[in-house]
């Protein structure tokens, strides 16, 4: 195997407020991410994913937050950097876009000046060069008539074109890493199908690694090499996706695919629906969180936490999972 | 069925004729002059059948929201008809349409926002009753709701809390109770569980169901997931830019897609299973959904179609009709369905269109605009 180019070891984050016990978002969350390769991370609201993402990328405040852990990217420990340091690696060599991009671009200034920010920021472009290269890039992504683009203001663009916009953004300095954070949930499906190609073939093109953070089952089966599913605050099971959707081994991964009506199925059937919600979760420490809403709980589940195994390329953390030839 | 049309039950409960709902683009302050119209709903007919779920699925800003809140009069006509029981709701007014109400109720997607914050559930609940006249006195309503509070799957101490007190999927079940209470014929849901997680959304998806099998409920289900209304529905509408553009029953629509649009949309349609997404046909569609308040002429799709022709299709809009061996019930709105389905037209690429997106001129959102993306005029 080579070596990954980011490696999550451990991370946790907590919440932090005087006289109040810690809330844990992420407990103990290690993966890792190949070159090249698309990485999915799954789970529901709640599940800390996005947190893990913002932890990645050193977005979270410093007050009132507690990271443990590291997250070494090429070798370097993000986590150690200076907060200067990090700013060059941002950008240059990871970057991320956001669910929504009407909120993460700036409504006041033209598109082509956020782009060539960029530009000339991290790759030292003179105007000019910036503002050919911004052009290029929203041609890359895919925006018709790019030149008279480059002077459109966000608000004068449709939802799919601003997260082309955001995805050239992002990509304009050829980062090794990507970080998508649900970018395709605030858009209607066919405009989902077009990003989702885009993202494909630019990962395709460019080699750059590709961390997709979504709540949707779907997006990931056709998109991701490997999948990571999350279950309050930590990975419950991991695997390469044809394995992973053919035989789920833990429950909730079990009771995700259940819970999804399949456009190829014989519809009316009932939906084999997960009880209760996130709000029963048990806490990892000393039991399985999952327990009190798994159809395969044994006594054991609620007095001891699972801990992690693999087996045959799979990550799996369950004292009862389904089995292999269910 | 002539058994069926007899006084106490017709065959169709709901019947839309040619229904349209124009938002009026006003500028000026003092004057406020007429300056255009977004065509949110422009001439749609449907028939829901009693005891049936009919589905409407669209991607945003194709009016089915619109045509949702203007069946339960929620927003006014600009043309058509509204027959709910052989009555005609459309021209009702004031009282007469306030008791008419009781027997359509709405479920609406956030029920945060649709629940008043302040009123425990029992009052939220109670309220119904007592405007509809339907209350038999404090001890028999309590019991009536605590029958009403189980039945949608509730735990018993729910009537005392607040709306705030209980989950996403709890208070989408308190919206439902609450649409139940009156006892009405028809629901009209919109959007009901996206705001949900899947694990969720499985659960309050056989809550309807259940509820449909046990008191013989009439839905019609309005929602931008595919997968969702069609796992619902019996039949489903297809919606674009304010017009069906292909109405067949749930299984149909799956296995013998026919209008261009339906084909893209099924095919967008990410499916949990890496085997099939690595294989399937994709259609992706280009450029954006152009603005109702200015819809291309002929077919609405002409503009991002990749089947298009160079007859007929910019000039004549296309109406439903069934296609010779097509199921019963199965119709589309395309000039060239047959040609598609027989493979006789290829497909080609389509450069996309660009829309300027402004907002309005005078910057006058509708009033009662269904969704964000009427106000945006997108």
């Amino acid at each position: 195997m080579t070596t990954p180019l980011l490696e999550v070891a451990d991370l946790g984050v907590a919440f932090t407020r005087k006289g109040e016990p810690d809330s844990v978002a992420v407990d103990g969350v290690s993966f890792d991410v190949q070159p090249g390769e698309i990485v999915g991370l799954v789970g529901e609201s709640g599940c800390g994913k996005s947190v893990t993402s913002l932890a990645i990328m050193r977005l979270l405040p410093e007050r009132g937050v507690r990271v443990t852990g590291s997250v070494r990217m090429e070798g370097t420990d993000l986590m150690t950097l200076s907060d200067s340091a990090m700013r060059e690696k941002r950008g240059r060599d990871l970057s991320m876009v956001f669910q929504d991009p009407l909120s993460s671009l700036n409504p006041v200034i033209e598109i082509g000046l956020q782009v060539t920010e960029v530009l000339r920021r991290h790759r030292g472009l003179k105007k000019d060069a910036a503002r050919r290269e911004a052009a290029e890039l929203l041609e890359r992504v895919g925006i018709p008539d790019p030149r008279r683009r480059l002077d459109s203001y966000p608000h004068q663009l449709s939802g799919g074109m601003r997260q082309r916009v955001m995805i050239a953004i992002a990509l304009a300095c050829r980062p090794r890493l990507l970080i998508a954070d649900e970018p395709t949930t605030a858009l209607d499906v066919t405009i989902q199908a077009q990003i989702l190609e885009l993202l494909k073939e630019l990962v395709a093109d460019s080699g750059t690694a590709l961390v997709m953070i979504t709540h949707d089952l779907g997006v990931v089966a056709g998109l991701c090499d490997r999948v990571n599913v999350l279950y309050g605050g930590r990975i419950v099971e991991r695997s390469e996706r044809h394995r992973l959707f053919g035989t789920p081994r833990h429950p909730y991964t079990y009771g995700l695919l259940g819970s999804i009506p399949r456009l190829d199925a014989p519809p009316g059937e009932d939906l084999a629906a997960i009880r209760g919600s996130v709000n029963d979760n048990l806490p990892w420490a000393h039991a399985c969180a999952f327990a009190p809403r798994c159809p395969r709980a044994l006594e054991r589940c609620s007095e001891v936490s699972p801990p992690p195994e693999l087996a045959g390329g799979r990550f799996l953390r369950c004292h009862n999972p389904v089995p292999a030839e269910a | 069925m002539p058994e069926n049309s007899t006084e106490t039950g017709r065959e169709n409960l709901l019947e839309v004729e040619d229904l349209a709902v124009h938002f009026p683009i006003t500028r000026g302050v003092v004057l406020n002059k007429t300056v255009g119209y977004v065509y949110a709903v422009d001439g749609v007919s449907l028939t829901i059948r009693r005891g049936e779920t009919y589905g409407l699925v669209g991607e945003s800003g194709c009016g089915k929201s619109t045509l949702g809140r203007a069946i339960l009069r929620l927003t006014d006509l600009t043309r058509g008809s509204v027959r709910f029981d052989g009555d005609d709701v459309a021209g009702l007014k004031g009282e007469a349409l306030r008791t008419a109400r009781r027997r359509f109720q709405m479920v609406f997607q956030d029920p945060m926002s649709s629940l008043d914050p302040r009123q425990s559930v029992e009052s939220l609940l109670t309220e119904g009753l007592k405007a509809h006249g339907l209350s038999k006195g404090p001890e028999a309503d309590h019991a009536r709701l605590r029958e009403l509070v189980d039945a949608v799957g509730l735990p018993a101490g729910s009537l005392r809390r607040y709306p705030h007190e209980f989950s996403g999927g709890q208070r989408q079940r308190i919206g439902i109770a609450r649409a139940l209470c009156v006892e009405p014929d028809l629901i009209v849901a919109d959007e009901p569980v996206s705001a949900l997680d899947v694990s969720v959304q499985a659960q309050v998806l056989n809550l309807l169901s259940r509820l449909q099998r046990e008191l013989g409920l009439t839905y019609l289900v309005i929602a931008h997931d595919l997968a969702v209304v069609r796992h619902v529905s019996d039949r489903v509408g297809v919606m674009y830019l304010g017009g069906i553009v292909e109405e067949a029953p749930a299984t149909e629509l799956y296995t013998d897609p026919q209008h261009p649009y339906t084909r893209a949309l099924l095919s967008a349609v990410p499916v949990p299973d890496p085997d099939l997404e690595d294989h399937r046909e994709r259609i992706l569609l280009t450029g954006d959904l152009p603005s109702p308040a200015a819809p291309p002429p002929g077919c609405r799709f002409h503009t991002r179609c990749p089947w298009r022709q160079p007859e007929r299709c910019d000039t004549d809009r296309p109406q439903l009709r069934q296609l010779e061996g097509a199921a019963d019930g199965h119709r589309v709105a395309c000039h060239h369905a047959e040609a598609i389905r027989d493979g006789r037209i290829a497909r080609h690429t389509v450069e996309p269109q660009t829309f300027q997106i402004d907002s309005f001129p005078g910057d006058a959102p509708p009033e009662h605009a269904g969704s964000v993306n009427e106000i945006l005029g997108m």
